[in-house]
């Protein structure tokens, strides 16, 4: 059997809120001061990015991390690129890593595109025969060989870019670790980028860990994913299940959902606009899930400033790679009439969406007859669970986004 | 390629605890990237300047006239029997690269830090590829104090001056020790500056004041003897007095002083390096 090439266990990582940056040598010394007379010092409070992880991976596997922001993934990479320690536990690496946590590092912008490729790959770990020797590989990859002795500083940002991540993308080392950096350069590149690091695992055999919230890219990508909830390992396994398990544990929200206060973009005439929202009916309703088969019914306070003639409210329902599923307009079924200032409750009820179980992000916007009054593009999540009716129960096993009944009859010839 | 599986060593991450020393493998494994950077320092240093190297001509030069004016024309500082120019020169040579050296190292962890956060390597790289690459601008610093000697001696036939055939030897010695001295010191304040910005402050003016204590302007013979001692803590002293002695053929050494001077340099060097490679790994969560 194959052993792991990284093994993790207990990895634990605390920082100390407040004292990142902000310590001065009065404040560490009255802290010395205190701890010197025995007085407790008011301790600053701590915070654990990482906690009790523990996971194994094989040569060869492209693994995605996964989670949302401040769930720990950048902390994890930095361990296991050593950049920073652990607090407890351990990684056990059995091959040499190389950290693409950001594209260009250490690149100097007087040098040119040749010397910049040297010093980066050194940087990166590599010796100067190994750049050497996969210089033209790499000035290939990146398409710059016309510019390779301009000094990057003249370099267009997709240049720069190009340059940054072939370097990376031909080091040797048997453990990849990369962070976001699929984000860069065009659509065609990305692809490239994308392309090269399927052949990195697959042809040269070789073991990467990639951090994106590029979801699509996850799946197509990586082997396996691994999940990061609030610095806990929240779940391993098959991409596409872990995402979907991403998916179905949206942030604890109050039954009621302020929106007054969002800020907004976007050109806003503004005379009408939501305050807040919440769903009702089911029995679920408070923690914004509904069964499949119910209808969905939001409740809307809306404030008036000025006397609009009519108004329209638009909803747009998307999944979580932000792919829009389905969306609706109010008019369809005859505008809200005029309405004077004042403070109202708007009840929505949409029937039958037969939208799949999952997490979804609502958008919702409010149109008068002059323009856009009011619009959040990321309003919130609702979750369609399964249905509480026996005969839906497969419907976890169905793929897409919309079920819909089919009229089936069977007859002998 | 090759799954290289049973060749690849195996490296454990774990949280350290006390002071390690240095880590020669690691550190060797990264020797190309040292001299890159000691060729980017150079190559970078000048870019967009008119007479690039030559600054570390004329900012010797320069100095040396401005003292050769204020404390030898104005104040009338003896310089021991030497031309004030030369004896200034020859004390700067040592200074300039203690200075730059001091001040390059101290300020490594801030100057670094997007970089550290970003990629590993060993962090001894970049202060001791300042260190090499200051000793190319000693280097051009020395051949232009040749440059004056020889001028001097050219147009003073006779001069009782020069310098001595063991400089050979010994000077790349005591740029040796002081090369250790300066990445000493610089690394205890590389490493508290990283926690503490105070300290930052302090080794600007630290730097100006500390010339003063050392016989860049007064010569050692002018201090008095019960202070000799006081003088002796000062690990640049020496070096500086040696530079004089052997470039100049005067200057005040004392093998005690110089012992004392290098035990000095040993323990601020090893303290140095302990204490930067513990502050080091947690540098980037406080930075």
């Amino acid at each position: 059997m194959t052993k792991p090439i990284i093994e993790v266990r207990n990895l634990s990582k605390r920082y100390q809120l407040g004292s990142i940056g902000t310590t001065s040598l009065r404040e560490e010394s009255s802290r010395l001061w205190d701890r010197l007379r025995g007085v407790p010092h008011p301790d600053r409070q701590e915070f654990w990015a990482l906690r009790d992880v523990s996971f194994d991976i094989l040569p060869g596997e492209v693994i995605g991390l996964v989670g949302r922001n401040g769930a720990g993934k950048s902390t994890l990479l930095k361990i296991l690129s050593r950049i920073t320690e652990p607090t407890s536990g351990h990684v056990r690496l059995r091959g040499r890593v190389a950290s693409l946590l950001e594209v260009g590092t250490g690149f100097h912008p007087e040098l040119t595109g040749r010397e910049n490729v040297y010093l980066n790959g050194a940087i990166l770990g590599m010796t100067r025969a190994e750049v050497a020797r996969k210089f033209d590989q790499i000035v290939a990859f990146a398409e710059v060989d016309q510019f390779i002795d301009t000094p990057v500083k003249r370099y267009s940002s997709g240049m720069y870019v190009r340059l940054a991540f072939a370097v990376a993308a031909h080091l040797d080392p048997e453990i990849l670790v990369v962070d976001e950096v699929l984000a860069v350069g065009d659509t065609a590149f990305q692809k490239k980028c994308l392309d090269r690091m399927q052949s990195i695992a697959a042809d040269e055999h070789r073991t990467v860990i990639l951090v994106s919230h590029n979801l699509n890219a996850v799946v197509q990508l990586c082997t396996r994913a691994i999940f990061l909830n609030a610095g806990r390992l929240g779940a391993v396994g098959p991409p596409s299940e872990v995402i979907r398990n991403y998916f179905g544990t949206p942030n604890s929200v109050e039954p009621t959902i302020d929106l007054a206060g969002r800020s907004r973009s976007g050109h806003l005439l503004a005379r009408a606009r939501f305050g807040s929202v919440r769903m009702v009916g089911s029995v679920d309703a408070h923690a914004w899930k509904v069964p499949f088969e119910d209808d969905v019914i939001l409740e809307f306070e809306l404030t008036v400033r000025e006397t609009v003639k009519q108004l329209e409210l638009g909803t747009s329902f998307f999944n979580l790679q932000g792919v829009e599923i389905c969306s609706s307009l109010s008019s369809w079924s005859g505008k809200i009439g005029p309405t004077k200032p004042g403070n109202y409750r708007l009840t929505a009820r949409f029937p039958s969406l037969r939208l799949l179980p999952r997490t979804y992000r609502v958008g919702i916007g409010l149109r008068s007859e002059r323009d856009m009054e009011d619009y959040l593009g990321e309003a919130f999540d609702l979750e369609i669970i399964n249905s509480t009716r026996t005969k839906r129960e497969n419907l976890a096993t169905v793929h897409g986004a919309v079920a819909v009944d089919v009229v089936t009859e069977l007859t002998a010839l | 390629m090759t799954p290289p599986e049973s060749s690849a060593p195996e490296i454990v991450i774990e949280p350290t605890h006390g002071f390690h020393f240095v880590k020669w493998r690691d550190l060797y494994a990264y020797r190309d990237l040292m001299w890159l950077l000691v060729w980017r320092d150079f190559a970078t240093r000048y870019k967009q300047t008119i007479l690039g190297p030559l600054w570390h001509v004329f900012q010797p030069l320069l100095t040396t006239v401005v003292f050769a004016v204020i404390f030898g024309q104005i104040a009338k500082l003896p310089t021991d029997d030497l031309p004030p120019t030369l004896f200034y020169l020859c004390g700067l040579l040592a200074w300039n690269y203690f200075s730059q050296t001091f001040n390059s190292t101290s300020s490594t962890l801030i100057a670094n830090a997007a970089l550290f956060g970003k990629v590993y390597f060993p962090r001894l790289i970049v202060p001791l590829a300042n260190v090499v690459s200051n000793c190319f601008s000693f280097v051009i610093q020395l051949l232009s104090f040749f440059a004056v000697l020889l001028t001097y001696q050219w147009a003073h036939p006779g001069a009782a001056f020069g310098p001595r055939w063991e400089a050979i030897v010994f000077l790349p010695l005591v740029l040796l020790q002081l090369a250790a001295f300066s990445l000493g010191i610089g690394l205890w304040l590389a490493a508290l500056t990283s926690k503490f910005r105070d300290f930052a402050v302090l080794s600007g003016f630290l730097i100006q004041l500390w010339m003063y204590v050392t016989p860049i302007i007064l010569p050692l013979t002018k201090v008095p003897p019960q202070w000799h001692i006081y003088v002796a803590l000062n690990p640049v002293t020496m070096p500086v007095e040696c530079f004089r002695y052997l470039l100049l053929g005067t200057g005040w050494i004392n093998p005690t002083l110089i012992l004392v001077s290098l035990a000095t340099t040993g323990a601020t060097l090893v303290s140095g390096i302990l204490l930067f490679q513990r502050v080091e790994k947690s540098f980037v969560d406080v930075v």
